[in-house]
């Protein structure tokens, strides 16, 4: 019996938006290696929908495949929708995680609204020019 | 695809001997071993067969210092708890290395519990304990002292015979977690100088469920399990006749194989220690890179996780394991790894590599072929490994 369901795995093998992006809006970095997992997550924003995503992963099959689903749930949306994205909303579009891997390495939604965030504070420092 | 199966440390394949000898206890010999009728007999017949071969595979004379158990978990419990609890009067004072299985220091642990105190001697970078640590670790109230004679993390063979030399004269009860060794490399207890060793069956090209505890006679045990008197009184319960049955007649068959078996696999281990490291850049061979099982090659691959790797490689037919937070199902890190000196975040990157009888030359270039792109596709997403080449190549 498989430990990680079909979708898992789908997304393990096939990572969509791996990388990074050249002068982003926001970058938002969690995790890190003692604990196990590690992710960045790049954010382009343009009219306050996330244009662009880009993350990169340090960590195990879970880790992966959950940074590269809350990628996939947060494109083209706009900032609002993508604050949403929790742990649980993307532990279910991946068909569950283990019990083990549910606090460890579901860390993408934490990311991306950290990158989020950064955009948020450069904005205010930019607005004042 | 092809199939390769490089998890013996894990689990190795039953011997088809080893099954058909097994089979009549699992049909017409179902009996139980302590009934004196003739389906008793011959129950009670496979088992002392079986306790020959292990005590002749071992170099013990007196079959009845082997008792079975149903594994090398139980062999570990047994000899660290009860060993203790039979030399208590002398004191209260044991001795483990800090890389023992979780079975030993979970154990001694559990003595503390049970007010005994307990001193973990260190290990050195290649998981070698120093027989000098182990004496600076000796007490006046020390009965026991626990040493794996190989690690299967890592593979290293710790210097037992050297700390036999120290505890003896001490009057110190020495036991020795041969679970990575026996039937894999030639041993003698006598030779070791132990007291008491543990074995499994499932190490040997046996069946799961079935170990074996030796206790040199005058050695005082206290049982774990109370019930009926199987085992000379030292162990209660119904014996696993088919398991044991099986495990005699896998040790047997390694007593005559095993020079060649680890020859060939030495071999083979010798090449994948060289031909991966030559491969790919920033690998940490882990454990000593002589004093090593054959068959044994393990490593930290930088920068990347030991799941991640273990799954692709099994896209790739490949079976392996690792020592990474991530594998673990406690989400923490090797022990051993650990106290090898190495960081969590390069324990990560473990990946253990073990060898087995049915493994050829083409199994090991078929790994050296797949695993590179695998660590490559996963650097390629590793912000740890960006930051490295950023840092150390003046980025891109």
């Amino acid at each position: 019996m498989p430990v990680y369901s079909e979708k898992v795995m789908e997304h393990f093998m096939h990572p969509r938006n791996v990388g990074e992006i050249e002068n982003p809006d926001g970058v938002g970095e969690v995790g890190n290696p003692v604990c196990g997992d590690m992710m960045t997550f790049y954010i382009k924003v343009k009219d306050n929908k996330l244009e662009d995503i880009k993350f990169k992963t340090f960590g195990c099959g879970a880790a992966i495949a959950v940074s590269s689903m809350v990628s996939e749930m947060a494109m083209g949306k706009t900032i609002e929708e993508a604050l949403t994205i929790t742990p649980k909303s993307v532990a279910d579009e991946l068909e569950g995680l283990p019990k083990q891997k549910f606090h460890c390495s579901n860390l993408g939604a934490q990311a991306l609204h950290k990158a989020i965030e950064d955009y948020y504070s450069k904005q205010k420092v930019g607005g004042k020019k | 695809m092809r199939k390769v199966y490089l998890d013996n440390a894990s689990a190795t394949p039953l011997l088809p001997e080893v099954r058909q000898a097994m089979l009549p206890f699992l049909g017409e010999h179902f009996g139980n071993p302590s009934c004196l009728h003739e389906w008793g007999d011959a129950a009670r017949e496979g088992l002392e067969s079986a306790r020959s071969q292990i005590a002749d595979l071992i170099g013990v004379t007196d079959t009845e210092e082997i008792i079975f158990t149903s594994g090398g978990t139980e062999s570990n419990n047994f000899a660290i708890k009860g060993l203790a609890m039979g030399q208590q009067a002398k004191g209260k004072h044991v001795v483990v290395s800090a890389v023992e299985h979780f079975s030993v220091l979970n154990s001694a642990q559990t003595l503390e519990k049970w007010g005994f105190e307990m001193t973990t001697v260190p290990v050195d970078r290649y998981g070698l304990v120093d027989p000098q640590e182990v004496k600076k670790a000796i007490r006046k109230d020390t009965i026991l002292v626990s040493i794996m004679h190989a690690n299967t993390e890592i593979g290293t063979i710790e210097p037992i015979k050297e700390i036999a030399k120290i505890t003896k004269p001490a009057g110190i009860v020495l036991h020795t977690d041969a679970v990575g060794t026996v039937g894999t490399l030639p041993l003698n207890v006598r030779d070791l100088g132990v007291d008491a060793l543990s074995l499994a069956s499932n190490q040997f090209y046996g069946p799961k469920g079935a170990g074996a505890l030796w206790v040199r006679r005058g050695v005082r045990i206290i049982p774990l399990f109370d019930g009926g008197v199987q085992e000379g009184g030292r162990r209660a319960g119904t014996e696993n006749v088919p398991a044991i049955v099986g495990m005699g007649k896998a040790a047997e068959i390694a007593k005559g194989a095993m020079a060649e078996r680890a020859q060939r696999l030495s071999a083979l281990r010798d090449r994948l220690l060289t031909e991966l490291p030559r491969k790919i850049e920033r690998v940490i061979v882990t454990g000593h890179p002589q004093e090593r099982l054959p068959g044994h090659a393990s490593f930290c691959v930088e920068f990347i996780e030991g799941e991640a790797m273990i799954m692709l490689l099994s896209s790739q037919g490949v079976a392996v394991t690792s020592g990474s937070a991530c594998t673990s199902r406690a989400l923490k890190a090797s022990h051993v790894l650990i106290a090898t000196g190495l960081t969590h975040a390069i324990a990560q990157g473990s990946l253990l590599l073990s060898l087995g009888v049915d493994n050829t030359a083409e199994d090991v270039d078929y790994v050296v072929e797949v695993l590179p792109p695998i660590v490559d596709r996963l650097r390629q997403m590793s912000p740890l490994y960006d930051k490295y080449i950023k840092q150390t190549k003046g980025g891109r």
